[in-house]
């Protein structure tokens, strides 16, 4: 996850306020509190997760995004990051709203589903993708709403979502010229910067 | 255990009493003009006296949380699967502080306390005391023993909304406020239940109107009855079935009775005790009206009763953290019907809403309220895992 973390950080403004929805151990928490000096809040559900993220020194509160974030305030972080969660969340639409309400931007990095592997799988064998990096059989698997680059674009079209930056990188996190050129089927990973901000709002 | 085995214990210790002079004006407008604390402490104050953890008791607790006070004691301190060498609160690297709240009947000033002025017990002359006047009074004891800044404030229950009034009332003075298993302010139901203690204690033909000391006797039977109705609600519906459904029924081998555990294997067909649940309940309350003051336990309801903080901030519980300058952690647990998640969780809300630090947790554990004081593994974890945190920091501070 390190290389995600490289690209994340740069979007952060220094002693900036940040809240990550899955904060997971809280290590993209802890990496950014060392590299920006950020004010930090996890939420996360795991009951092992929250021990290893309070063990990580960040601030963690237990809690299901499913069941929406109407405790937080509007403007109450400066950033708020959603990474390789969206595919999991049962209501993605509405919680990319709340992301931006509560939030002046927000990051989300999700696994893009439009990769040409995705599509060879689907197309030669006829059945769902699974693979080292989406490991998970069709019944079993958390990520419920996966989605392509298009689809998240037009999603941030229908919102009147500014994307600030897209980055789309492959499992390694390693960018390319062509996969600037063919975001949608070259890319892996796919990284976006929002806002619903305008100017310095942001 | 026994004090013969104290590797993870504080082992014997001895309380303290100190007497403070300066007049204490509380929340009711009263004076206490002189009064005493007694405390215990466990561990080391380090050279920069900044180690120290406050940790507050509930309902019916005392200074005494850790340890034995003689070899022999058959049960340590309230909260001494918490406090000791190597547990979550160690002393090994904190030092540890735990009074008796003003108005208790563990060696503090209270009820059962001689009344300077009239040479006779206080009774129901005590005044009221507040959760505010309990942290003043702390506050007073902190400054007698040098101490500039808690590392942490801890508690639960009761013990936890202490916790929530010294990072109101005291910004600056605690680094980490840890509240387990409180509430922002009680319920109807709550002050339901706390009238019901309170009734059966003065309507006891003992209670003599609060002044049953001056008449040789107490309200046992009322004490008696308020335990009971108290222990109920410290009670889940499922830690109840686990305790007393031991026995395996008749009627099947899955052994779930329902806790319908019989006392004597049959039933009586007359008014006597059946069931184990009540043969416990009355235990409970016997022992409990034989160590504890009825005025006292007025008391300590209507200190819970009168707690909001909120009321000075127009009902903003944002607001009356808007100065708070310590970090929060959070503690419920799932099956707790007196103080449960959402309670919590209103406080977790009001600090984000405040823009503070919080982190929180809501431990699955099937015993109730009762579950703060019970060394449930997760909740144990976190709290020790937190804790070396809050150490890590200082040590990091002094460097």
């Amino acid at each position: 996850m390190r290389p995600e973390f490289e690209i994340i950080q740069k979007c952060i403004r220094p002693g900036s306020r940040v809240l990550d929805l899955g904060c997971g151990d809280g290590s993209l928490l802890h990496y950014l509190k060392n590299t920006k000096q950020i004010h930090e809040i996890g939420l996360e559900i795991d009951a092992d997760n929250i021990e290893k993220s309070i063990f990580n020194g960040i601030n963690v509160i237990q809690q299901d995004l499913d069941r929406g974030l109407d405790n937080f305030q509007s403007d109450s972080f400066d950033t708020v990051l959603l990474a390789q969660t969206l595919q999991a969340l049962s209501n993605p639409a509405e919680l990319v709203d709340d992301m931006l309400r509560i939030g002046r931007n927000g990051i989300i990095t999700f696994p893009n589903f439009g990769n040409w592997k995705s599509r060879l799988y689907l197309f030669t064998r006829g059945r769902m993708p699974v693979s080292k990096f989406m490991p998970h059989q069709w019944y079993d698997t958390p990520n419920i709403h996966f989605c392509t680059v298009k689809d998240f674009d037009a999603l941030c079209r229908e919102k009147n979502i500014t994307v600030l930056t897209r980055t789309v990188v492959d499992s390694q996190h390693q960018g390319s010229w062509a996969m600037k050129a063919w975001p949608n089927f070259l890319g892996e990973i796919a990284i976006y910067h929002l806002t619903k901000r305008s100017g310095d709002q942001v | 255990m026994s004090v013969s085995n104290p590797t993870d214990s504080v082992g014997l210790v001895t309380p303290q009493s100190y007497h403070f002079d300066e007049p204490l004006n509380l929340r009711s407008g009263k004076v206490l003009s002189a009064y005493d604390l007694m405390v215990e402490t466990y561990g080391t104050l380090n050279g920069e006296k900044s180690n120290a953890i406050l940790v507050c008791h509930a309902l019916s607790g005392d200074h005494h949380a850790a340890g034995y006070h003689s070899a022999a004691d058959k049960k340590p301190g309230w909260w001494d699967a918490c406090i000791g060498p190597g547990k979550a609160i160690d002393t090994d690297l904190f030092f540890v502080v735990s009074l008796n709240n003003l108005g208790g009947c563990a060696g503090s000033t209270g009820p059962a306390s001689i009344n300077p002025k009239t040479e006779t017990f206080y009774g129901p002359d005590f005044p009221v005391v507040t959760v505010r006047d309990w942290v003043q009074s702390q506050l007073r004891l902190m400054d007698r023993l040098g101490i500039e800044k808690w590392a942490a404030v801890i508690g639960g229950s009761l013990g936890g909304m202490q916790v929530l009034r010294w990072a109101i009332s005291y910004p600056q003075r605690l680094g980490h406020a840890i509240s387990i298993a409180a509430a922002p302010k009680l319920s109807a139901q709550n002050i339901a239940f706390n009238e019901v203690a309170r009734h059966s204690i003065t309507s006891d033909p003992s209670f003599h109107a609060g002044h049953y000391l001056r008449n040789n006797t107490y309200p046992k039977q009322g004490l008696m009855l308020a335990r009971m109705v108290g222990h109920i609600t410290y009670l889940s519906d499922s830690a109840m079935r686990a305790k007393f459904g031991k026995t395996v029924t008749d009627f099947g081998a899955t052994g779930n009775n329902f806790g319908r555990d019989l006392r004597t294997g049959k039933l009586s067909f007359g008014l006597n005790v059946d069931f184990q649940v009540e043969s416990y309940l009355h235990y409970q309350g016997e022992r409990f009206s034989e160590n504890f003051d009825a005025n006292t336990y007025l008391l300590m309801t209507k200190a819970l009763d009168y707690f909001d903080p909120s009321v000075d901030y127009e009902g903003d519980l944002a607001k009356a953290f808007a100065n708070s300058g310590c970090k929060f952690l959070l503690i419920s647990f799932s099956t707790d019907w007196r103080f449960p998640p959402e309670r919590s969780r209103e406080i977790v809300n009001a600090l984000l809403k405040a823009g503070k630090e919080v982190s929180y947790l809501e431990i699955k554990a099937d015993q109730g309220h009762d579950a703060f004081l019970l060394p449930v593994p997760r909740y144990i974890c976190a709290l020790a895992t937190y804790l070396k945190r809050v150490h890590q920091e200082l040590a990091a501070h002094a460097s």
